[in-house]
């Protein structure tokens, strides 16, 4: 028997085990994310896709489903607390966006347009973080990285490889490359690999071509991301 | 004794923790401990012996606060910097080591000789100022005793050579009530529960009203009922004691677990839950900083295997198989997060995870799992004897029993006072000789902020819950300066995994400090509050919907805090303009007075 909850006053239907998200996903609903992929063990980390189900916060990513759930996700405070969250986002790292290969690619970015963020708000935090260009084919911009670690799940879950990790905690957790020099072109990182199809930001950037559609013509520009969906599910649209 | 090798030191922790993954983060304390870090051939050896990516060991190292890469000094001293400790004078402490020892806080001195530097809540509150020498805990450093590990240190003394007074720890046991003044035999909750049975014992529970004294008070009976009713391979279920009591300011567990008769009924509480819902493994997460009671405690875990209280056919019991391991933490207070508490005992990064499932469905490696504090492990063995009526002739309808407070601060008396659940915090002030108290800050950094206006409310599930800590401070304290400390404590231990955690408790920094600085306008206000409300909402665990409290509590409570601070201007930059042109000055060698802004900004 099919089970439904609401969303937004909409029924949506869900089996058993299906997350909110999942069957929003599902019901073509959208609820903004960024550590979230369908392909990959959800993690709720970055709390975009936090909504107020029965009146309790909750991430839509990790929480189940549940027969008659009323779940409330596009109200005025709730998108106020994603555009809070974005912000602090953008202040985190150094996100350029007029200078950025991923701009309008960017999933980040899109979101944050979705969410009617028009300025950062917060104080910069400007850190100061490297690039890895050792690798032949990806350049590694940690400047971008949001720590949703889907290039983390993919390279262990999808690829086998372990490429990527977390290290450190709180405002200095980091991503990790897993080589004992750090870099990037001491592993067998490889273009084929799931985990450099599914950076949401311009964090893992592949070399030897740029602008090769033009800003304005890419992805998110031409429609938001509540219609077009995670950039990891459009990488046809960036070469 | 020289030191071993570094491929000696991972090998004599491989052999005595097996080449079992889960057990990482105990080998890479050991290999700490042995050679002050943890060297690249250390962890070549790990990678290759436990078939582990060296990021996983890099993420450990990273995340854990008393593990390091780079060599330490070989005295590493970390002096406890929480408020109460900084109102006896840690950060004098700290500087006057800085001093007398040529190394200034936050180095390592070039000889190698010693690291300095601070760290959060040690559970000496009553005894501050008090530092760690790796990892053991030496309180009360006044003036002589300043001196003394200053000669200690430059005469290069071995640490197993210092005077064994200097880390004697006081238990100041202030008031007593049920669970202090029982007097029951080692080993009666095992023989109640061989008398009785299990069924009978959990009716004993629910109807004593017990609830878990860590802080969010879930009712042990359910608790222990969800565990007991949990799928599992036959007695394949986990019990772990949590003993990372980290909640800055609190140090009853501490007191417990020093005092040999608590220790013992603490596994036998343990043993007792085993026996009750099934469990064949148990563990003690036992706060890296509490490190001097290792021993101690691994001696009264052996001495209940020799009398037959742990270990196989336990009190008699046919089939009843268990035992305990101790595991220690490394510096990190959001392992008192049950869940990330089972990820740290299975050796990762404390990374609190998504509920459900709950740790009594899927806890340690995803089998059924208790996770209680060490008082409430107690309470537990003592209600399986003394009986139901027992526990609920003390405390209110809804928080049956007694309650052990930490008491620091501004009093005449600070220690550890067991009260009965209800009593109002005016009376702890006045049998604590506390005069003239400004606020109180009750459970720990992550509570609540009271002022005097609220002193007749009560300790209770049902008023002001808490795990034990009770910071007290007087009309001469900068409340500011709390708030403040509590929130740089947060920075330090939020785990980075969530946005709204992970950020805001930064943001919140700058945005306090600038209030200190009397930068602040109004708006500075309005972000703090919204942060604040952002992180209660959004944050995926306890640590960050609570770490705000503190400021939130003040704006509301002590709003001239702020607003005798604010400035008078409508918006300040959260940048110094004029220090931003330095660079520039320099570039132009001018350093004239036309070469800076007027005032400190626009």
């Amino acid at each position: 028997m099919i089970e439904h909850f609401s969303l937004d006053g909409k029924r949506i239907p869900f089996q058993p085990g299906q997350t909110i998200m999942d069957a929003a996903m599902q019901a073509g609903e959208y609820i903004p994310h960024l550590c979230h992929n369908p392909e990959f063990r959800p993690r709720g980390s970055c709390r975009l896709c936090v909504v107020r189900a029965n009146g309790r916060s909750v991430a839509a990513c990790t929480s189940p489903a549940r027969e008659g759930l009323e779940v409330e996700s596009d109200t005025p405070d709730i998108q106020a607390d994603r555009r809070s969250l974005l912000q602090m986002l953008f202040v985190e790292g150094n996100h350029l966006c007029p200078a950025c290969e991923k701009s309008g690619n960017c999933q980040l970015q899109a979101v944050a347009y979705y969410c009617g963020m028009l300025a950062p708000d917060f104080t910069h935090l400007y850190p100061v973080r490297e690039l890895d260009g050792s690798h032949p084919d990806f350049v590694l911009d940690f400047n971008r990285c949001i720590l949703c670690e889907l290039c983390v799940r993919a390279s262990r879950d999808a690829d086998a490889k372990g490429v990527f990790g977390i290290s450190g905690r709180g405002i200095g957790a980091h991503l990790i490359v897993n080589a004992p020099s750090g870099k990037l072109g001491d592993t067998d990182f490889d273009p084929h690999d799931r985990a450099a199809q599914v950076c949401p930001v311009g964090a893992i950037l592949p070399k030897h071509k740029g602008y090769d559609v033009p800003i304005g013509r890419r992805i998110y520009d031409r429609k938001p991301v509540s219609l077009v969906g995670d950039v990891a599910d459009h990488q046809e649209d960036m070469s | 004794m020289s030191a071993p090798s570094p491929e000696q030191a991972a090998g004599t922790q491989l052999e005595r923790w097996g080449s079992d993954s889960d057990n990482l983060l105990q080998m890479l304390i050991g290999v700490q401990a042995a050679l002050g870090h943890i060297p690249e051939a250390a962890i070549r050896r790990f990678e290759a012996a436990l078939g582990v990516g060296r990021a996983r060991i890099e993420g450990l190292i990273g995340f854990y606060a008393f593990l390091h890469h780079r060599p330490r000094g070989r005295f590493d001293i970390r002096v406890a910097d929480n408020i109460i400790e900084r109102m006896r004078g840690s950060r004098e402490l700290a500087e006057a080591l800085a001093g007398r020892l040529g190394c200034p806080p936050g180095e390592t001195r070039v000889d190698g000789r010693l690291s300095l530097g601070y760290t959060p809540c040690i559970g000496m509150s009553d005894q501050a100022p008090a530092l760690l020498v790796n990892g053991y805990a030496i309180p009360a450093v006044e003036h002589a005793r300043l001196e003394q590990v200053v000669a200690l240190v430059e005469a290069n003394t071995p640490l197993a050579d210092w005077p064994p007074e200097l880390f004697e720890v006081a238990l100041n046991i202030q008031r007593k009530d049920l669970l202090l003044e029982a007097a029951v035999e080692d080993g009666a909750a095992l023989a109640a529960l061989k008398a009785s049975g299990a069924d009978a014992l959990m009716q004993v529970l629910e109807a004593s009203g017990l609830r878990g004294r860590g802080g969010a008070g879930f009712g042990l009976a359910r608790k222990w009922g969800f565990c007991r009713q949990a799928p599992a391979e036959a007695k394949r279920r986990v019990v772990v004691c949590n003993a990372d009591e980290g909640e800055p300011g609190t140090f009853k567990d501490r007191v417990l677990m020093q005092d040999p008769q608590q220790a013992a009924r603490m596994f036998e509480g343990m043993t007792l839950c085993a026996g009750m819902v099934g469990a064949d493994s148990g563990f003690l997460y036992l706060r890296g900083e509490y490190r001097n009671l290792l021993e101690p405690l691994e001696r009264e875990l052996q001495r209940r295997r020799d009398a037959g209280l742990l270990g196989k056919n336990i009190a008699g019991i046919a089939g009843f198989d268990f035992d305990i391991a101790i595991h220690l933490g490394a510096g990190a207070y959001i392992c008192g997060e049950e869940s990330a508490l089972i990820e740290s005992l299975e050796g990762k990064r404390g990374n609190p995870r998504d509920r459900p499932p709950f740790p009594v469905t899927r806890g340690y490696l995803g089998r059924p799992t208790v996770v209680n504090n060490v008082e409430t492990f107690i309470a537990a063995a003592l209600v399986a004897v003394q009986g139901a009526d027992w526990h609920r002739a003390r405390g209110t309808e809804h928080s049956a029993g007694t309650k052990i407070l930490s008491v620091s601060g501004d009093c005449a008396r600070p220690g550890i006072y067991e009260y009965p659940f209800g009593v109002t915090l005016q009376q702890i002030l006045d049998d604590c000789g506390a005069a003239d108290t400004q606020a109180v800050q009750i459970a720990g950094a992550a509570g609540r902020t009271i002022p005097p206006d609220e002193f007749q409310r009560r300790v209770a599930f049902e008023d002001l819950g808490t795990a034990g800590s009770f910071m007290i401070f007087d009309q001469s304290r900068d409340l500011l300066e709390m708030v403040r400390n509590f929130n740089d404590f947060f920075v330090h231990e939020s785990c980075g995994f969530c946005t709204p955690c992970r950020v805001g408790t930064t943001l919140m920094q700058k945005t306090l400090a600038k209030v200190s600085r009397g930068h602040a306008a109004p708006m500075d206000l309005d972000t703090l509050r919204r942060i604040g409300e952002l992180m209660r909402r959004t944050s995926h665990c306890g640590l960050g919907a609570t770490a705000p409290l503190s400021v939130l509590d003040t704006l509301d409570k002590f709003p001239a805090l702020y607003r005798d601070r604010l400035s008078d201007r409508g918006f300040v930059p959260g940048f110094d303009l004029d220090a931003a042109l330095s660079e520039a000055r320099a570039a132009s060698g001018r350093d004239d007075p036309r070469a800076h802004l007027e005032g400190d900004g626009v």
